[in-house]
């Protein structure tokens, strides 16, 4: 589970189909989040306008990303923080690994990032025999289940209270127990302790500030609070696109986010990082370090249709509003991003050929688009992507080519009639009158008759009796 | 007035009578409907399984057919919406092009042309039976309708009409995603299926052929007791055309 498997989605998909607990959970989660988003949009007459808003500030950190990321860079130096470049996962673990090294730094607490999850971040660092602790509950879970998150809000959405209570009794060696206020506080003490052992903490970044050179944390467990400030070092790691241009533009996101992604009028906490002990703003860690990730990200700038993906604020709301997620879960996608932004960025972070399958995996509903914070329109991606691949050649053979010959049948209005009238008579000679058995359609569905007489038939039939009559 | 019938593939083939009571309500209106022979496939199935090349023929084809007419109406939202919204994703040739537009304009599906263009809301015909209502995706989000069916279908005398839950959620079927990914698209028809026996109603309407194919196919299988019907099939029937 932990490698990309997008190409083996699949399989994944019919192990998470065939797993009841896994689906009820997911399904009561999906329903149970998108109606608590509705209330509070409910309750926010100007919610269009925030998105319009929303997208057209993204739309020009993207289209200026390097302009906003150079001033965000001078800023943080004069405010004591430490900028670091990463192309890729490899830069940017042995940046970790260095600062790492360099304060003899063992254990490590961190708080939900996505994009730390893109550089199997945990993996890493326990290879380099660092103790990496998850402290968000719900990443806690995931980690200690040997998993990564099924959700880019609610990583634990794929157990029941059932499956976590199992897992803390045989992982943690406390009693069973389904309460969850019980197991809250058995995670809660053993963090406890993480916190206040760790030599350094690491944090993702949901918004960055170009204009002052700070940045933000957006939170509800007070767990990131504690990863970064209990410890002496903080590490954030973010995305190119995290960046905006200035703390005035906060608001919006801040109204957007947490109702699109926990049904929050607004987050318990925003932790704002403004520089180190000792600096202009100094009540930090002794040292602030904040990683600027590419890992793919300007080569998906480069696409002037397809960049719009990188609006994303990885709120989850399109997960919960798309039925496909609803019944496989995101393991199935097979990789950290998963639902309809995940099938959008997969081909575009892993390769058409690891990717191929992602775009569609979609039956193109548009639920997405429509919750989307930033209104990206991902069907049209999804839809750009899918003709990407078979452009690229990693279509299928036999597909490549019936569409090619419907094309052709399709252009000739005579050849397709006799195409169509070809298809009824083989329904009523191989197949008695009853439907055709299409492979991979009728196992759970019946296919419909062909008619002999199709509209055009019955139209010029029908014209024909008016004229007569 | 004149309108011109733009029938979709699984109408011509498998639902003749969707399109034949949709012609039938134009002339109980007084609406002359024109059928232009020639008419295939608009291409859609090729676009959105990713070959763009193999659906110019056709849109092009469908463009020089349709390049004149006043009124381009079809008994199924998902055609209109492409040839509406995608057709100008297509390397069409120049030539072409300036129809396009006027074919984006004039294109419309059926109950929107009813209700938004010949503002008729009633019909006046009588079905004394329960029905719920399955909003397609394309019909609802790209089109933007979701009014003007169920307008129409209230006006029915005699008619129960009861919303199902999640309506406008997918009922699986997304074309050739159907057949890609068939475990996924099954279970997505059965969580239809259940919402549209939970409601409580006999009939299941739609807008668009292939939601009902789909919708159908599943409760024939499993032998449940709802049917599925097109919203001019229904119309027609409630007129007794």
């Amino acid at each position: 589970m932990k490698s990309p498997a997008p190409s083996k989605t699949k399989k994944l998909i019919k192990e998470a189909l065939g797993n009841g607990a896994l689906r009820s959970a997911v399904f009561k989660a999906t329903e149970s989040s998108a109606l608590s988003r509705q209330k509070i949009i409910d309750q926010i007459p100007y919610w269009e306008d925030l998105r319009d808003k929303a997208h057209l500030i993204k739309k020009d950190v993207i289209e200026n990303l390097s302009k906003y990321l150079t001033q965000f860079e001078r800023n943080c130096e004069l405010n004591g923080i430490a900028v670091h470049w990463a192309s890729d996962s490899a830069e940017a673990q042995k940046i970790i690994l260095d600062i790492a090294k360099q304060n003899n730094v063992t254990k490590v607490v961190k708080s939900k990032s996505l994009t730390t999850e893109e550089i199997h971040l945990n993996d890493f660092l326990k290879a380099n025999d660092i103790e990496s602790l998850e402290t968000d509950l719900g990443e806690y879970i995931v980690q200690l289940n040997d998993q990564i998150p099924s959700h880019l809000i609610i990583p634990a959405m794929h157990l029941s209270r059932k499956d976590i209570g199992e897992l803390f009794a045989k992982k943690l060696g406390v009693e069973y127990t389904e309460d969850p206020a019980q197991l809250l506080l058995t995670a809660r003490k053993i963090l406890r302790e993480k916190f206040l052992a760790a030599e350094m903490g690491i944090t993702g970044v949901n918004f960055a500030f170009a204009a002052n050179g700070s940045f933000c944390v957006v939170e509800n467990e007070a767990n990131a609070h504690n990863t970064l400030s209990l410890p002496p070092i903080h590490i954030a790691v973010m995305g190119l696109e995290k960046i905006i241009p200035d703390v005035s533009m906060l608001p919006y996101f801040l109204k957007l986010l947490p109702a699109n992604a926990t049904g929050q009028k607004s987050s318990t906490y925003v932790n704002f990082i403004g520089g180190p002990t000792g600096s202009a703003y100094g009540e930090g860690p002794e040292q602030i370090h904040i990683i600027l990730l590419d890992n793919g990200r300007t080569k998906i700038l480069k696409d002037p249709v397809l960049r719009e993906s990188l609006y994303c604020i990885r709120c989850g709301a399109c997960l919960n509003a798309c039925p496909v997620y609803q019944q496989i879960g995101g393991h199935a996608y097979g990789w950290v991003y998963m639902g309809p932004i995940g099938s959008v960025l997969i081909p575009q972070f892993l390769g058409e050929k690891e990717g191929r399958l992602s775009p569609f995996l979609s039956s193109l509903c548009g639920a997405c688009t429509t919750v989307c914070p930033t209104k990206i329109n991902l069907p049209h991606h999804l839809l750009t992507l899918r003709s990407r691949i078979v452009d690229s050649g990693n279509s299928k053979f036999i597909e490549r080519n019936a569409i090619k010959i419907w094309s052709k049948l399709g252009s000739n209005a005579k050849v397709y009639r006799l195409m169509s009238r070809i298809a009824s008579f083989f329904q009523s000679k191989l197949f008695f009158n009853s439907p055709l058995r299409v492979p991979g359609y009728n196992k759970e569905r019946q296919f419909p008759l062909i008619h002999s007489e199709g509209f055009r038939a019955r139209f010029l039939k029908m014209n024909g009796d008016k004229k007569n009559g | 007035m004149k309108v011109s019938l733009f029938i979709p593939c699984l109408t011509e083939h498998f639902f003749p009578s969707s399109g034949i009571s949709m012609v039938k309500i134009f002339r109980h209106l007084g609406i002359d409907a024109e059928y232009i022979e020639d008419q295939t496939c608009c291409g859609q199935p090729a676009f959105n399984s990713g070959y763009r090349h193999e659906a110019v023929p056709l849109a092009e084809k469908f463009i020089r057919l349709f390049r004149e007419k006043e009124y381009i109406i079809a008994p199924s939202g998902s055609c209109v919406s492409f040839v509406k919204n995608n057709y100008k994703e297509l390397n069409i040739s120049d030539e072409l092009k300036p129809a396009l537009k006027n074919i984006s304009d004039r294109i419309f599906e059926f109950t929107e042309f009813l209700v938004d263009v010949m503002k008729i809301e009633n019909l006046g015909g009588e079905f004394n039976h329960t029905v719920t209502y399955h909003d397609s995706c394309h019909l609802l989000r790209e089109l933007n309708i979701h009014d003007q069916p169920r307008k129409l279908i209230r006006a029915i005398k005699n008619i129960n009409f009861i919303e199902m839950n999640s309506a406008d959620t997918c009922c699986g079927f997304g074309g050739t995603f159907s057949y890609k990914f068939e475990n996924v698209s099954v279970a997505m028809t059965e969580q239809k299926c259940k919402n549209i026996e939970a409601s409580g109603a006999e009939y299941c309407v739609g807008a668009d052929s292939s939601c009902l194919m789909n919708i159908e196919g599943f409760l024939r299988k499993h032998k449940m007791n709802a049917k599925t019907i097109h919203i001019a099939d229904l119309l027609a029937e409630s007129l007794k055309l």
